[in-house]
């Protein structure tokens, strides 16, 4: 909502991402730290002396806590450690690229949900680069950011539209992941972009998905085909698709209920769901969406594998964009599976669904 | 004889517990295991941090077993602490007896609040108390008639209103429909919400202040990464929640969120949510979340078994049976079933100095038909048998072969074992290293040239150090994989 738009309005960064990379990155072998690296090392050191000798104040402190229980202590002490911000990370002046900074690198990486892998392999390519000289927040946050949105241009793209209507959509995803509200939103887009959109109601396992579905058709107007709760998902697909082929739908939405990626024969019925709709339009699913919530860690690689692999998904939502979580499994996501974010959902309402935009989630992630 | 057996193992008991000590050098492995491990499972870094730094403080110094590495030692403490912090075990829902109850649920949107509503209503009416739901989720389309649908399913009373837009006036409104209906238990279901939007934290507010409810329950998705932290401090600091259940724990999702949700609130972790159906919850259990969070099961089992087998009042008991001259074969039998888990025996004589090997020779001891014989043919003993094997003439061997169904020179065997094992781990644990050689060629060339085979596995097999069949090792990882299983379910 209101917290996504802010974001981005404030992180146009002094130093633009583009031309910051272009120069930073060839001026940094390992030759150039020992030129100019280590005059600015001694600079650096009273600061960091200083540092230290905050830290072990606080290690005394916990030593205090083990004797009286340590896990108590350490429930009460863990709520002063979560107000750490990227800006934390630099005083004006910069900071010495040392060990320290970059377990604190780290950490700001992790805590966007990037993973363990992804975070020490930017961690660990800009202690190649930097390591022993004295930077500038926008310097390496530029350099990441670059980094980041690169991986995830690789893999870009827009929702596809079939040349020969009707364009089929089939969403996916686990429980909860925001797939309902996602489809109503885009096919709201859909709709006011002037195309005939028909949605299928294939949820028919949770209870008052359909309804939830069908009221939202009703706010977006545009057509639904429902069945009775415990109906078969096929059997809904398969009238959608006459339906949509008959009556010439531009686009057809299926909603499926959620699912967790380890249960096998619910993954199966979404191949099944496939099958349905290639005997009306050969060449559908047109796209695949796997609708991912932007709260959710590491688990979404293995529903990206998941999915994937029994659904075949060619692009990602990424809902609940608008909370305080940063959504950086994506970036593993991408790099590993090649699926590219289409839409991003920043909000409950119809019109809270924007399209991808790698810059922007990249300048987003450090905010 | 039986006096070397007895020194023998003794020792080797002794010197399995090792003399190493952990220290900040030998820990750093297994911190980084840990910290990986932990982060990769969705535990905010910053409590991960903290969490290891205060476990590797505490670790410091602790004996290192003889038979464990550093980091096994210390991954095993690890787990015990995460044990501790995820409880202590508390899945009682406070339900006042006589008096109505309410229960307020909150959490981000889709976590599982309204499936979550209708389990408890399950868990309440097993408990022969009359539950009551009122939908004050008025945001999501149909969430209303999805806990309607829920409350016909399991005849439960459901109190909604069209069209009502203020959440605050529907509970107070549901309350009293709840009170004229005689509910036992009420269950609030309110709208999924950001935790930083704070006119919608507000609202909760509103309610928990003018409803009063007596339990706050936050719901938490299984699959939450880093973020938990931010949401169940929000949570927590507008309405100080009384209890956590974490949802679709069914799935592969490590739920390391739950560490973070713990750490942030302090507050019991309630039920975790393990399916679709009504009956998909259930009670909290820190060992098994601990271990699903860690997934480092095998170092712990193995850490475990270790710690187990040396534990200091069995040995202490040992200790005093042999003093007073009363260790006995079925007290062999009793050590040798303790050292029966598959690999972990072969395990800890191969780390034993000078005990390589006579692992050896013992290797298929491991097996576990071997050892089912071993300890049939004890148990077929008289105790006065067991205790003085030179009693055992033709006939009692004959006897005990009978009763456990094997040959009679495969007693002897037995006994001729026992008899043979006591020196070689005397030697092996006390002797200097040019006297173990020669006591194992010895012993080599004494066993090598026994025509029967003693116990059909104590044999020596030359330098292959191979001990199990491809088929043997598969039973054992699939046995290990059940042990697995049956943790991370738990
Ligand atoms: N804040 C916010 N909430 C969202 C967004 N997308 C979905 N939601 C909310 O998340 C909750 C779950 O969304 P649904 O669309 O019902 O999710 P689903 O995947 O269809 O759920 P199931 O059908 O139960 O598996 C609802 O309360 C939605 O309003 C989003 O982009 N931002
Ligand atoms: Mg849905």
């Amino acid at each position: 909502m209101v917290f996504w738009r802010k974001k981005r309005a404030d992180t146009s960064e002094p130093t633009h991402p583009q031309s910051a990379s272009t120069e930073t990155v060839p001026t940094n072998r390992v030759a150039d730290d020992s030129k100019n690296g280590p005059s600015e090392a001694k600079g650096e050191s009273p600061q960091q002396d200083g540092r230290a000798g905050s830290n072990s104040a606080e290690s005394t402190d916990s030593t205090h806590a083990k004797k009286v229980g340590w896990f108590r202590g350490f429930l009460k002490k863990t709520n002063d450690v979560f107000n750490t911000d990227i800006r934390d990370l630099w005083k004006s002046e910069g900071r010495l690229v040392d060990d320290e900074f970059l377990s604190d690198l780290y950490a700001i990486l992790v805590r966007t949900d990037m993973g363990p892998s992804m975070a020490t392999s930017i961690r660990d390519s800009i202690r190649d680069q930097y390591r022993g000289r004295k930077v500038q927040q926008s310097e390496i946050l530029a350099v990441i950011r670059e980094r980041v949105a690169q991986s995830l241009k690789d893999r870009g793209g827009s929702l596809k539209l079939a040349a020969e209507k009707p364009t089929v959509i089939l969403v996916v995803g686990v429980n909860g992941s925001g797939k309902t509200t996602s489809i109503a939103k885009l096919a709201n887009r859909l709709t006011k972009s002037g195309r005939r959109v028909l949605l299928a109601a294939g949820d028919t396992f949770r209870a008052a998905a359909v309804e939830q579905l069908r009221i939202w058709s009703e706010r977006i107007g545009c057509d639904i085909v429902t069945a009775d709760s415990g109906a078969d998902p096929g059997s809904v697909a398969f009238r959608a698709m006459q339906r949509a082929v008959d009556e010439s739908f531009d686009v057809c939405i299926i909603d499926t209920a959620g699912r967790l990626q380890t249960q096998s024969h619910l993954m199966q019925q979404l191949e099944k769901i496939k099958r349905v709709l290639q005997k009306k339009v050969p060449d559908a699913p047109h796209e695949v969406l796997l609708v991912l919530d932007a709260t959710a860690g590491q688990n979404a690689i293995s529903q990206a594998k998941g999915f994937s692999e029994a659904a075949g998904c060619t692009g990602i939502v990424l809902a609940k964009l608008d909370g305080s979580a940063k959504g950086g499994v994506i970036i593993p996501i991408a790099e590993q599976f090649g699926l590219p974010v289409k839409f991003i959902g920043v909000g409950e309402k119809l019109d809270d669904l924007e399209e991808f935009s790698p810059d922007e989630f990249a300048a987003a992630l450090f905010s | 004889m039986f006096q070397s057996l007895q020194d023998g193992l003794l020792s080797a008991f002794k010197s399995l517990q090792g003399k190493g000590k952990l220290t900040e050098a030998n820990m750093r492995d297994g911190i980084a295991m840990v910290e990986r491990s932990l982060v990769e499972a969705d535990v905010n870094i910053d409590v991960v941090r903290k969490f290891v730094a205060d476990v590797s403080e505490a670790a410091e110094g602790r004996r290192v077993l003889l038979s464990l590495r550093p980091h096994e030692e210390f991954i095993k403490i690890v787990f015990e602490e995460l044990v501790n912090l995820l409880g202590p075990v508390d899945n009682a829902l406070a339900l006042r007896r006589g008096e109505m109850t309410t229960i307020m649920m909150c959490g981000l949107q889709g976590a599982g609040k309204t499936t979550t509503c209708g389990k408890l209503a399950v868990v309440i009416k097993e408990q022969k108390l009359k539950p009551f739901l009122i939908a004050a989720d008025l945001q999501r389309p149909a969430a209303i008639e999805q806990l309607h649908v829920l409350g016909k399913q399991l005849g439960v009373g459901v109190f909604s209103k069209e069209g009502a837009t203020d959440p605050v006036s529907v509970c107070r409104e549901g309350i009293a429909a709840a009170k004229s209906a005689h509910a036992d238990v009420v269950i609030l279901d309110t709208a999924g919400r950001l935790a930083i939007d704070a006119e919608l934290m507000e609202q909760l507010k509103q309610i928990d202040r003018q409803i009063n409810p007596n339990q706050v329950l936050l719901v938490v998705d299984g699959m939450t990464g880093q973020d938990a932290v931010n949401s169940a401090k929000a949570f927590n600091d507008a309405l100080s929640l009384d209890g956590v259940i974490m949802t679709k724990l069914d799935g592969d999702a490590r739920g390391g969120a739950l560490l973070s949700v713990k750490a942030v609130t302090s507050v019991p972790i309630k039920f975790i949510g393990t399916g679709e159906h009504m009956d998909a919850l259930e009670p909290f259990r820190p060992e098994g979340m601990a271990s699903r969070i860690l997934s480092m099961g095998d170092i712990v089992e193995v850490a475990r078994e270790a710690h187990r087998m040396i534990d200091e009042r069995e040995r202490k008991a040992i200790e005093e049976r042999m003093s007073k001259g009363v260790f006995t074969l079925g007290d062999f039998r009793d050590m040798m079933q303790k050292l029966r888990k598959p690999g972990l025996m072969t395990k800890m004589l191969s780390l034993m100095p000078g005990m390589g090997e006579l692992s050896k020779i013992m290797g298929n001891v491991d097996n576990e038909k071997e050892m089912s014989r071993l300890t049939g043919i004890v148990d077929s003993m008289t105790p006065n048998e067991r205790r003085n094997p030179k009693l055992i003439d033709t006939s009692r061997r004959n006897r005990i072969a009978a009763g456990c169904g094997v040959q009679p020179n495969q007693v002897s065997d037995l006994i001729k074992q026992f008899d043979m094992i006591g020196p070689m781990l005397q030697m092996a644990t006390a002797g200097s290293t040019s006297d173990k050689m020669k006591m194992l060629q010895q012993m080599q060339g004494m066993m090598a040239n026994d025509p029967f085979n003693p116990l059909g596995g104590m044999k020596i097999k030359g330098n292959t150090g191979k001990r199990l069949t491809p088929k043997e090792r598969e039973k054992l990882l699939k046995e290990r994989e059940k042990l697995l299983r049956k943790k991370k379910r738990g």
